[in-house]
């Protein structure tokens, strides 16, 4: 799907804008970076080369909207709440983790946020939430992100039909970023996302540029309509920049070298030199403290502890 | 040679012995060889009969299951043994089931693979010991790797059984070494059941400890500490198959104290199955209560310093097997 990605020059964004995309790209670097040296427990997914997605949905969902996210949900944590030292305190086990330390990188819930590391369970849940907020606070939405590879499992298909026949206010965001773990799309995917949501009646989205003003533009209009009680499935084409996980990646280098080649990060360094140097190296520095003040602080402690 | 190595060996053995064997899972093909490699090489000495598929647990074991049917081995890989309660569905209500509800007895050669347990800080739904939730289910066995019991061999009972099977593999043992304990200890097998025993002359332990293969070495380490630090001895029992358990094998070798040892969280274990049977048998010779040694009844949390709070570890048998003998 490389090759149908957008290569025109992307848009200039607002300084804000900019400093969130960098912010997500410096935090899982750092993150990686720490794997690497042994200094973090158990394992992580980051979204490099994806950060983009939650950054264009950002103005797009409000405070009283349901966020459900997955595995690789930093960008979306970090979007919604520009919170970077209680998520690497939560990664890291450390006081003010936003959970105690006790869902770490994949199970974080704040407010009306909430992810999970079990693939497709969260669909239906979002379809519970949607039918209370339809009822109860019409207007506001569930927005959940998926994968491409999660659209293996029944409980997606369960919940599409539910969205449809119910009418329900749900967002489903696809990151297709035509891998899961180690098995291509092509490898596991019979049709397409598209006409799975056409089955269903649902209206489906494809998006395939990385440029966030553009993406927002044409997704206004159609989560303004998820308000009003239409289910949507946006896909984003996108690209998995790291690993799996830490250490995993056994793609071909060509996958690797298409990935890089489509990176906003490069990309938008080329295009709007000037104002991305402006902030690229102060957020680096940022994230770099960050991680230095937080790996100082005592470990986590969870309050509601057990029997 | 590594326990995981011994697996793959196994499951590599397998393939080439069994003509009709399959292997299925999740990113089990060459070159990734599964998310803790255990099918390594598979893929490329036996394509077509291993099998990757989507993300898909329920699918899969159905899967399995119907090649089963239709006579084939089959063995599914649950990518992270938690994911196995996405095929409860199939286990439960069809494979466990077909093998007699139709009135006369339909075998299934089947082996679902779950990668169990924690202590690597990969959260609340990467890190459990799902055991207990399948103990007792008709039709449906229950084993656990370990590192005293040849993969292999523990693969061809499971199928001569001819009935479903879950084989529970704590994640940590897939980097030990096989058969390897401290050299205070002696290690031989009765049947399915390994027996670590203190080295030299013949005396009746002061306890004695039941445990699945993913807790042997906690509880070797605590025999070690109780022994160094409080001369006390004790005896360690493997059992390869957990469910249905041959209690009776168990008896030679038990005294007026014993304990299980699991990593399961506290309720409804498979040690509260074991202490029953137990009891049944022995209650009169007990000095006490069979003691259930066991995780708290907890999430499993991410960051270290809080997982080992709620797991077993070899302290929580050390003062088990203390607090038993004070009696
Ligand atoms: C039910 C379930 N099965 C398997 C896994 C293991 N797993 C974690 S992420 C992943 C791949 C997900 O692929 P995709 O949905 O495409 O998301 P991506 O990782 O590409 O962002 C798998 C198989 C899981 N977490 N949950
Ligand atoms: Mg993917």
């Amino acid at each position: 799907m490389t090759e149908t990605l957008d290569r025109l020059r992307l848009s200039r964004l607002g300084d804000d804008d900019l400093e969130l995309l960098l912010q997500v790209r410096h935090f899982e670097l750092k993150l990686l970076e720490l794997y690497g040296r042994g200094e973090l427990n158990g394992t992580t997914h980051t979204c490099l080369g994806q950060e983009y997605v939650p950054v264009a949905l950002r103005p797009l969902l409000g405070p009283d909207d349901h966020v459900f996210s997955n595995h690789r949900g930093h960008g979306h944590y970090l979007s919604t709440f520009r919170d970077p030292h209680g998520l690497l305190a939560e990664i890291m086990g450390r006081e003010g983790a936003v959970c105690g330390g006790v869902g770490g990188s994949q199970h974080i819930h704040r407010d009306r946020y909430m992810s999970t590391g079990v693939q497709g369970e969260s669909l239906p849940v979002a379809a519970g939430v949607a039918l209370h907020l339809k009822r109860t606070e019409p207007g506001t939405l569930a927005c959940v992100y998926i994968g491409d590879g999660t659209w293996g499992e029944g409980a997606v298909y369960e919940a599409l039909n539910l969205a449809a026949l119910w009418e329900l206010p749900l967002l489903v965001v696809v990151e297709n970023n035509g891998i899961a773990q180690s098995t291509p799309t092509a490898a596991q995917m019979a049709g397409s996302v598209g006409g799975r949501a056409a089955a269903f009646g649902i209206r489906h989205h494809l998006v395939v540029s990385a440029d966030v003003n553009e993406i927002r533009a044409a997704l206004a209009p159609l989560v303004a309509e998820v308000r009003q009680a239409r289910p949507l499935v946006v896909e984003f084409v996108t690209h998995r920049l790291g690993p799996h996980s830490k250490g995993d990646d056994i793609r071909p280098a060509g996958a690797v070298q298409a990935a890089r080649d489509n990176d906003w990060y490069g990309r938008y360094a080329h295009d709007h030199p000037d104002q991305f140097h402006r902030l690229d190296g102060p957020v680096r520095a940022e994230i770099q403290a960050i991680a230095d003040e937080v790996a100082a602080r005592p470990p986590s402690r969870w309050e509601g502890t057990c029997a | 040679m590594r326990v995981a190595e011994n697996l793959n060996a196994a499951l590599h053995g397998l393939l080439d012995d069994d003509p009709t064997a399959y292997m299925i899972g999740e990113d089990i093909l060459d070159p990734y060889g599964g998310a803790f490699k255990v099918t390594k090489g598979l893929s490329t000495r036996f394509p077509g009969r291993v099998i990757g598929t989507p993300i898909s647990e329920g699918a899969l074991t159905g899967v399995a299951a119907g090649l089963a049917l239709t006579g084939n081995t089959a063995v599914a890989e649950i990518m992270f043994g938690d994911f196995v309660a996405l095929a409860f569905d199939q286990l439960c209500n069809f494979a466990s089931k077909s093998v007699s509800m139709y009135g006369r007895r339909l075998p299934l050669r089947m082996v679902v693979r779950c990668p169990t347990g924690g202590g690597r800080g990969y959260g609340p739904t990467h890190s459990q010991s799902l055991q207990k939730h399948f103990v007792g289910m008709p039709g449906l066995s229950l084993y656990e790797m370990s590192p005293f019991h040849d993969n292999r061999a523990v693969l061809g009972a499971m199928l001569e059984r001819g009935e479903p099977c879950v084989f529970f593999e704590d994640k940590v043992l897939y980097t030990r070494q096989m058969d390897q304990v401290d050299p205070l200890f002696t290690v031989r097998r009765e049947g399915g059941l390994a027996v670590v025993d203190l080295r030299g002359p013949d005396a009746r332990p002061d306890c004695v400890i039941i445990a699945p293969g993913g807790m042997a070495h906690r509880a070797l380490a605590a025999m070690r500490s109780l022994l160094v630090e409080q001369e006390i001895s004790g005896r360690l029992l493997v059992p390869s198959r957990l469910y249905p358990l041959d209690a009776d094998a168990l008896l030679p070798f038990l005294g007026e104290v014993v304990l299980v040892a699991e990593e399961s969280t506290a309720g409804g274990t498979w040690g509260s199955e074991v202490a029953h049977l137990l009891h049944a048998r022995l209650w009169g010779r007990l000095r006490g209560p069979v003691r259930l040694v066991h995780s708290r009844a907890s999430v499993i949390p991410t960051a270290a310093h809080l997982e080992n709070e709620v797991l077993v570890g070899e302290s929580t048998i050390h003062h088990a097997v203390r607090e038993a003998l004070r009696g």
